[in-house]
């Protein structure tokens, strides 16, 4: 009888059955959507600490690079003698320019301080490639054609390959870990000469699993390929021991990665890192996300504070213009209530009548509230404009600060490398992907039955606190 | 049955409805209240179906005082004892003519199916079982309070109350359906309580008493002739060819 008499009567009151559903709806919809948003801003965050940071990692420890510092970047080019005018020439230089670097001695002893739990180290190199033919000037002066020079000859084209040196020992920490690969295998061999490539890299050169790619004059094989975090900029991993041999930097590295056995350890192993090496640039993850400025950075403030309040208020009103027009459709049914107690029917049966009636609108305005949800978030991915996150732009490393440090400029003064003129900033470009959550559905399914109880709820009770006399002495 | 002693009802301190209302009704007794608009005649009836309590005096049905009975305790006589029909019929709108009658059987927690049957027969009764899946909106005025009359009679009830059931009938419809009652208040050996202003209607009950301005009217109650006496009855029982001339004066002067 209840649902006879529910069905109908939602039948009945259609429109106003709609107004309420759509209401709650839009609130949910919008919660969802607001929700899916934050979630996006939330994993494109992580995809700039992931970038510039590494996996599960709870520090990194770096060098503020100075004079002289990453290698020698000169390309040992002697003044070309007037045999070698119009000979092609190929120039590869491997360094860590721009960055400082630490001694793997530094990694060893972090190992083994009290509450790191793993530690991984990196190399990151910058493989530059100049090619070219050398001028036939009449002068007698050395020099290269320039491009579209004198007799027709080939420009000097400059190519480069960013290389990271990768701990092999240890896959799960480090700037990519073994499930970050996305074919083919994780480093295995410290010696070898494999690379895993990243797959924008390997699509830009064709390259696959089992291709050759050379670095610096030495072929390596691609055993993987890696889905790398988006804005990062990291062509191939090498085996750190082989990338060192190669850029002449035995025995140094770019980047410790710590990860702490407990959360609660990560500002205590902070300090002890800053007691071994004083020098040392120290960052964490907090410091990391809250160095991380830009429009990524200006939409989480949005997304958080504003979205959030927003698609709160308006799920309140939701709920509100439900329950007022549960309230209003409850005041035109009192003579019937009215009967229905003259009948036998008691309070709580008509109150449930009612509250299942609201309860029925609540879940179909949650599903449309879910489906809206959905199409708001797609909107979003669609529409969203390219997020930019720029990262150690205000703040200047700074030796033996442990708690605020900046980050290592990467690629800086290379051509078509790096971003900024300033080497101590980092941009990265990020394309927000808002996905809806498991836990936001869960979230639109309990508001969709809790919009329904409450309008329910008011409607009911003021059904239920009218006597039948009362009732039917009321004048629709 | 009923026991009303000083009974009273006060809405506010302005509107008192009720005032010193003595009477007794006995089982299986055709008692109409008749009486002009406003004078309290809907709200003795709403007391005597436990729908209000009163605000003073004492009112009993079967020897409980309805006045300090729980509110769930009149629910439930309501429920099982109490069949009512309104002037307006208050049918639910939304659900056929078989299903409003199933409602009055919802309380007592009877099944679906005998529900159903009892409905059904309850229909059948009343000469609408070729409405029995018609909205209310889809039947006229008289299939409509013949719907509410199944509806009351469907539980069984021991008492019907019938508020101006045929004030919004044709005359002819006005006669089927109090002919209705009539029958099945004798076949059924029911107490019937008949609200009415309609002379001609009350003229149908065994007894007829008068409320005006919120007292029961002790001088013009009335009883058919041949009807047996009220089990109780402390009124004065003026003479037939007197209250019959008060009616057909009140008649002419509009009531």
């Amino acid at each position: 009888m209840l649902f006879i008499y529910l069905t109908r009567e939602l039948r009945r009151r259609y429109r106003q059955a709609l107004v309420v559903s759509l209401g709650l709806a839009v609130g949910i919809g919008l919660v969802l959507t607001v929700t899916a948003a934050i979630s996006g801003v939330g994993q494109a965050q992580t995809q700039v600490l992931h970038a510039l940071y590494g996996v599960g990692t709870d520090l990194t420890v770096s060098k503020t690079a100075t004079a002289g510092s990453g290698g020698p970047t000169h390309f040992g080019f002697a003044p070309p003698s007037g045999s070698q005018a119009g000979k092609a020439f190929s120039r590869d230089v491997l360094s860590a320019a721009g960055q400082g670097t630490l001694s793997q001695k530094t990694a060893n002893s972090i190992r083994k301080l009290s509450g790191v739990a793993q530690v991984a180290s990196a190399l990151e190199l910058t493989d530059v490639n100049i090619q070219g033919h050398f001028s036939s000037n009449p002068s007698g002066r050395g020099g290269f054609v320039k491009g579209g020079g004198s007799g027709g000859a080939s420009p000097v084209s400059i190519n480069t390959t960013s290389v990271t040196g990768i701990d092999v020992s240890n896959s799960n920490l480090g700037p990519i870990t073994a499930s970050d690969i996305t074919s083919g295998h994780f480093l295995t061999s410290a010696t070898a000469a494999d690379a895993v490539v990243s797959t924008s890299y390997a699509k830009q050169q064709s390259l696959k699993a089992g291709s050759t790619v050379t670095v610096a004059g030495t072929s390596f094989t691609v055993v993987g390929l890696v889905d790398e975090p988006s804005g990062s900029s990291v062509d191939l991993f090498i085996p750190l021991g082989v990338a060192q041999k190669l850029s002449s930097l035995t025995g140094d590295v770019t980047q410790i990665y710590v990860r702490a056995a407990d959360a609660t350890e990560i500002s205590k192993v902070q300090s002890e890192i800053a007691k071994l090496d004083s020098s040392a640039t120290i960052t964490t993850s907090a410091d990391l996300a809250n160095e991380v400025t830009g429009s990524l950075s200006n939409a989480s403030t949005l997304a958080t504070k504003l979205g959030l309040w927003l698609s709160v208020a308006v799920l309140i009103a939701a709920f509100g213009i439900a329950s007022l027009l549960s309230i209003a459709a409850v005041s035109r049914r009192v003579r019937e209530f009215g009967t229905l107690k003259a009948l036998g029917w008691t309070t709580r049966r008509i109150v449930a009548q009612v509250m299942s009636e609201s309860i029925v609108q609540g879940i179909a305005g949650g599903i449309v509230g879910i489906a809206i949800g959905f199409g708001g978030a797609a909107l979003v991915t669609r529409l969203a404009p390219t997020l930019t996150a720029i990262t150690g732009a205000s703040n200047a490393p700074t030796a033996g600060t442990p708690s605020r440090g900046g980050f290592p400029g990467r690629g800086g003064g290379f051509p078509g490398r790096g971003g900024p003129a300033d080497p101590g900033t980092h941009t990265l470009y990020l394309h927000l992907i808002a996905h809806v959550q498991t836990e936001a559905l869960i979230l639109a399914v309990v508001l969709a039955i809790a919009g329904g109880l409450i309008a329910g709820m008011f409607g009911g009770w003021r059904a239920a606190s009218l006597r039948p006399a009362a009732a039917l002495r009321r004048v629709e | 049955m009923y026991e009303l002693s000083k009974v009273g009802k006060r809405f506010s301190s302005k509107v008192i409805a009720l005032r010193d209302v003595d009477l007794s009704i006995g089982a299986g007794e055709f008692l109409a209240v008749q009486g002009s608009t406003g004078g309290g005649k809907t709200t003795l009836l709403q007391l005597l179906g436990a729908l209000d309590r009163p605000t003073s005096g004492t009112l009993t049905f079967d020897g409980r005082d309805l006045g300090r009975l729980r509110e769930g305790q009149l629910t439930r006589l309501r429920g099982s004892s109490f069949g009512f029909i309104f002037q307006t019929f208050n049918l639910l709108p939304t659900l056929t003519a078989l299903e409003n009658v199933e409602t009055a059987l919802v309380p007592l927690r009877v099944r679906g199916s005998e529900r159903r049957e009892r409905s059904l027969q309850a229909l059948v009764e009343v000469g609408l079982e070729e409405r029995i899946n018609h909205l209310p909106s889809e039947l006229s005025g008289g299939q409509q309070q013949r719907v509410a009359i199944a509806r009351a009679l469907v539980k069984y009830p021991r008492v019907i109350l019938a508020d101006e059931p045929t004030g919004n009938l044709d005359e002819d419809t006005r006669d089927e359906i109090i002919d209705l009652l009539e029958t099945l208040w004798r076949d059924r050996g029911l107490t019937c309580i008949l609200v009415t202003h309609d002379s001609a209607i009350a003229r149908r009950a065994q007894r007829t008493v008068w409320i005006s301005h919120g007292r029961l009217s002790a001088r013009r109650e009335r009883r058919r002739r041949g009807s047996k006496p009220a089990p109780t009855d402390d009124a004065e029982v003026p003479r037939e060819q007197e209250l019959e001339q008060e009616l057909e004066q009140e008649r002419t002067s509009g009531d």
